[in-house]
């Protein structure tokens, strides 16, 4: 078997949703069948301050639970954290931020220098959804239907189904559908990178 | 069934499986949604007869829990930190009073100054009470231990409260996948609890009373029995439930390549990534071995006599400190193995209050030790050079 393992780092504010955000992913990955592991980097958490939460995702049980200091993938749920964090700090060559942010790819590229560090940028207006769909700009359901439709790791099937076994009635109904909007417009995006 | 819980969870759920009376708690992170996943339960009319209180401090929690244990409960709490250290008084009680209080403590740093993060300093301040301690690695030792632990609590050869002690964040905040017990099956392990003794209003008595020079002495000698006993009710349990889970866990210690020349004694949520890491450093030719301390007390002292007399080095990866001397866990090593080993120990403060533990980070301790560039003798890890400033 091919050993995979897949470090993700999460940077939002407290909120939005970026502990459940790696929650959810460790959920439905494991119904995927990979090994999982998710956790948070606890702060003082207030809502709106930095917050990072992590996740690991292997063919083999995971074990190592100090931070991830080397990410495959950063995921960003809130554009303002980048102007005071340093987001794709320790982000491996070739890996990939995934981030919420209102302006295109091409822009977040030379601000985060993708090209000198020789990584991958995938921007979506996940506040804008999240407006539109759930009316509060929580943007944790959008970034992990985006990571999904960036990395294909987890299908779209599966994070739906966890997303609905995660949340309740309407919540769930229209966290679903906020999954398969941010899903299918990453795939796109990404789709148009390659 | 395995599924992905948080790790409280994988502690609540375990509990409610094994049918407690009396859960008692006052909450503290990172101990919170234990006791908040088992007062839902409780809400929700899944724990059956059992009670539920919420006391008004862990003095309170600690102090019911006694009171119901006395009077033939099952009992549960689980806490922290400055909630363990405000429980002692009570704690060092219920051991004397030889009362069969399970608790889960969720390993925390204590104040000052105030961290919520995890070491090991809150459990190793209950060292000498007559707690039985078992460090676990991960959710599902944690879930898999409260059973035992009840198991050997209520066992009429020990008798005494029995503390599950699990790494705080690491551990409980992490989402992870976890084999599930089923109920029946943690009925046919875990018998109902049975107590030697306990008081009703038509048979009062009276438990931990005044006990003059004459007397005291003895009760105290009996619980060191006790605790000795413990060592072999536990390794039955152990055993036993190797073999009804098909999880088998080991005994008082793990040892990972016992020939090695060099070894690293750890307890708790770190010895996974340490496996990965002894076994890299393998790879690169270093003759180095893992021991994981699962029981801390009793203390597994013929275990580490045996696993040592070869051994050159040995370095203690210590989460606490006995401040004037050094980590506890390298403070009790070096006593049960005196005479029995000429290993050198070196003795590290690693991760206090949070601080993490990357994996070149315990390499390069290791790596160093190995290649000579270390003194034998305590030293903290992982800390930035700083000049105290007293004005």
């Amino acid at each position: 078997m091919v050993k995979i393992l897949i470090e993700v780092r999460f940077h939002g504010r407290g909120g939005q949703g970026a502990v459940t955000a790696a929650d959810l992913l460790a959920v439905a990955g494991f119904k995927e069948g990979y090994y999982t592991l998710s956790f948070p980097m606890f702060g003082a958490e207030k809502r709106g301050t930095p917050v990072v939460s992590f996740l690991r995702i292997s063919d083999e049980p995971i074990v190592a639970r100090d931070e991830v200091y080397n990410p495959d993938y950063v995921v960003v749920l809130d554009p303002t954290v980048m102007e005071t964090v340093n987001v794709v700090s320790g982000l491996k060559r070739g890996g990939m931020l995934i981030a919420n942010y209102p302006k295109s790819s091409e822009d977040l590229k030379k601000k985060v220098k993708a090209d000198e560090l020789g990584i991958k940028v995938a921007t979506i207006n996940a506040t804008k959804m999240a407006m539109e769909v759930l009316g509060r700009p929580i943007t944790n359901t959008a970034m992990v239907g985006a990571f999904g439709g960036a990395t294909r790791l987890i299908s779209l099937e599966t994070l739906v189904e966890v997303v609905k076994e995660w949340f309740k009635g309407e919540l769930a109904e229209k966290n679903a559908k906020l999954v398969e909007e941010a899903y299918r417009y990453m795939m796109e995006v990404c789709r148009n990178e390659d | 069934m395995k599924k992905v819980v948080r790790g409280f969870y994988s502690v609540a759920y375990s509990v409610k499986l094994c049918r407690p009376n009396v859960i008692c708690a006052y909450p503290i992170t990172p101990q919170t949604e234990i006791v908040e996943n088992l007062a839902a339960m409780y809400a929700n009319g899944e724990l059956g007869e059992a009670e539920y209180i919420t006391a008004e401090s862990e003095f309170g929690a600690a102090s019911i829990l006694v009171g119901a244990s006395a009077a033939g409960a099952r009992v549960f709490t689980a806490t922290c930190s400055q909630g363990l250290i405000l429980m002692s008084e009570v704690l060092f009680n219920a051991a004397g009073m030889r009362l069969p209080i399970v608790l889960v403590n969720t390993n925390r740093a204590l104040s000052a100054p105030l961290s919520i993060w995890n070491d090991h300093q809150d459990s190793m301040a209950m060292r000498d009470a007559g707690i039985m301690q078992v460090y676990v690695e991960n959710n599902q030792e944690a879930h898999d231990m409260i059973p035992q632990a009840y198991k050997v609590a209520e066992n009429k050869k020990v008798l005494l409260p029995f503390m599950v002690c699990m790494d705080g964040y690491k551990l409980t905040h992490a989402y992870e996948p976890v084999d599930l017990l089923e109920q029946e099956m943690v009925d046919s392990f875990l018998p109902p609890y049975e107590p030697a003794a306990y008081m009703t209003t038509k048979k009062p008595l009276a438990f931990g009373c005044y006990a003059p020079p004459h007397i005291y002495m003895e009760f105290r000698v009996a619980m060191q029995q006790a605790m000795e006993r413990a060592k072999d009710v536990m390794l039955d349990v152990f055993k036993e439930w190797a073999e009804v889970s098909g999880r088998d866990w080991g005994g008082h210690i793990t040892v990972d390549f016992p020939d090695s020349k060099i070894f690293v004694v750890a307890m708790g949520s770190v010895v996974g990534l340490l496996r990965k890491v002894v076994e890299e450093l393998r790879n690169e030719g270093l003759s180095v071995g893992l021991i994981k301390i699962r029981t801390f007390r009793p203390f597994p002292v013929e275990e580490m006599r045996e696993a040592l007399k070869d051994a050159e080095k040995v370095i203690v990866l210590d989460r606490s400190v006995s401040f004037g001397y050094e980590g506890p866990v390298s403070i009790e090593l070096k006593s049960a193995i005196y005479g029995y080993s000429s290993a050198e120990i070196y003795s590290f403060a690693v991760g206090l209050g949070g601080r993490d533990m990357p994996k070149d980070f315990l390499a390069k301790i290791i790596r160093d030790v190995g290649e000579g560039k270390e003194k034998p003798g305590f030293a903290f890890k992982g800390y930035q050079e700083f000049e105290e400033v007293i004005p």
